[in-house]
């Protein structure tokens, strides 16, 4: 069973739909037992990161979450709640990933929020097992982690513009930036990947 | 790198696609998630649903296939067409929708789009303006698909939704809309280097070389388009090669 961590009123519909297109079993919840039970966890990120670890934290699921030891996936804001911390409302993060969550500036050329397919590199086996480097997947944010030595994937943001963390991965923890739950059929392969970890 | 998104636009009335040929191997053009998913397949980096049913029963039943288009499609969709609240935008991102797009109700009320930005995020928020130009040199805002013009000028009403808390803005020249012509692309670059957020344009592609143009002299972010597709007039493969062929990122 896939526990899909429920912590706001946020939407989570579509990593619910897309688990079920890959014929996966989920419950959502914001039960510590369930979540400590489950074969896997997904920490799907709605709105801001700040508010979002906020309520995490007035619900103790922050050292609920550190403390799994079976595979766990953040995604977008779920990814950057495990970083050290961030600038969307200057919060402390779980502090999983040895990374820091910083706003994009935008250039000329280079809009923010980061919006739309954009492809992956760099990319390090078992979560990427099988995607082949500069597959494309879909991302929609304004914050970024920066690369860390837990960066297990990258993507350029800008035509000559810096890199940041497309994914990051420490022990048991996963996070993607991007949302393979909206990136077709690469996409749907990385959840099965997280699934097959 | 980035790429530049092309959205095919599925006009619902009444829980059925209003334009379409038949695709091969597609059984039924007229079921909107029959022919999301084939768009999705053919590479489309988003789709739009756009509802013009007027009735009330129309409107219940965009909300229950904007969830079958949640259950099916793989890629990020907006849906549009006669949001006037908080509690419509609420309403479809619980069925699932990634983006919705509001017009006429944030002309009318500007506030709508703090309000769902602030609620839902600006990812959620798509601002649609339709304008045409006037005889003073200036571009008018307008509503109810171009009938009714409004006070605002473009450039302003574009930076006040920005400023707002939009995400991104579609607009639409009115003047070239329907026309098969182009895009006004002069206009497009103003427009683009005016904002910070991605713009998508519409209306007015009569071909290939008509989106390559926005996308690059114009300087659009994404190129959103209903005849060329659903009329089977080139497929969204086709066009990315085309595209790509010009030197412009695209995702294939």
């Amino acid at each position: 069973m896939i526990a899909i961590i429920d912590y706001s009123t946020g939407n989570l519909r579509s990593v619910e739909n897309a688990l079920s297109r890959i014929g996966a079993e989920w419950t959502l919840t914001a039960d510590p037992d369930t979540i400590r039970r489950a074969d896997r966890v997904l920490l799907p990120g709605v709105g801001h990161c700040g508010e979002a670890l906020a309520r995490l934290r007035e619900t103790s699921l922050d050292s609920v979450i550190r403390d799994l030891r079976r595979p766990v996936l953040g995604i977008c804001v779920g990814m950057q709640m495990m970083c050290r911390d961030t600038a969307e409302g200057d919060a402390e993060g779980l502090g999983i990933f040895d990374s820091h969550v910083r706003r994009f500036v935008p250039g000329p050329a280079d809009k923010v929020p980061h919006m739309g397919w954009n492809s992956i590199h760099n990319l390090e086996k078992g979560l990427f097992k099988g995607i082949p480097g500069g597959s494309y997947v879909y991302y929609v944010h304004s914050y970024y982690a920066h690369l860390c030595p837990d960066t297990i994937a990258t993507t350029r943001f800008g035509e000559e513009g810096m890199m940041f963390s497309a994914a990051l991965k420490y022990e048991n923890f996963y996070g993607t930036q991007f949302h393979p739950e909206k990136s077709g059929d690469i996409g749907e392969k990385i959840l099965r990947n997280f699934l097959s970890l | 790198m980035l790429t530049k998104r092309i959205i095919p636009c599925l006009d619902v009335k009444n829980g059925r696609t209003v334009k379409g040929i038949n695709f091969e191997g597609l059984a039924d053009v007229g079921d909107p998630v029959e022919l999301g998913a084939r768009y999705a397949l053919e590479g489309a980096d988003e789709l739009v649903y756009l509802d013009i049913s007027a009735s009330r029963e129309g409107r219940g039943t965009f909300t229950r296939l904007v969830e079958k288009v949640a259950d099916r499609v793989n890629i990020p969709f907006t849906v549009g067409g006669g949001i006037s609240s908080l509690a419509d935008a609420a309403a479809l991102l619980d069925a699932g929708a990634d983006k919705i797009s509001i017009n006429s109700a944030a002309v009318r009320d500007p506030q709508l789009i703090s309000d769902i930005a602030e609620r839902y995020g600006s990812q959620f928020v798509v601002v649609a303006i339709d304008a045409r130009s006037g005889d003073d040199g200036e571009w008018h805002v307008t509503t109810h698909g171009g009938s009714r013009l409004t006070d605002r000028l473009l450039f302003p009403w574009a930076r006040e939704a920005q400023e707002r808390g939009a995400g991104e803005i579609l607009f639409t020249s009115m003047d070239h809309d329907g026309t098969r012509a182009g895009y006004p692309c002069d206009l497009y670059r103003r427009l683009t280097s005016s904002l910070s957020i991605p713009v998508i344009a519409s209306g007015g592609a009569g071909s290939p070389a008509d989106i390559a143009d926005v996308l690059t002299l114009g300087g659009a972010d994404a190129a959103l388009a209903a005849s060329i597709f659903h009329y089977g007039e080139i497929t969204i493969r086709d066009l990315k090669t085309l595209l790509a062929q010009r030197g412009i990122p695209v995702r294939i």
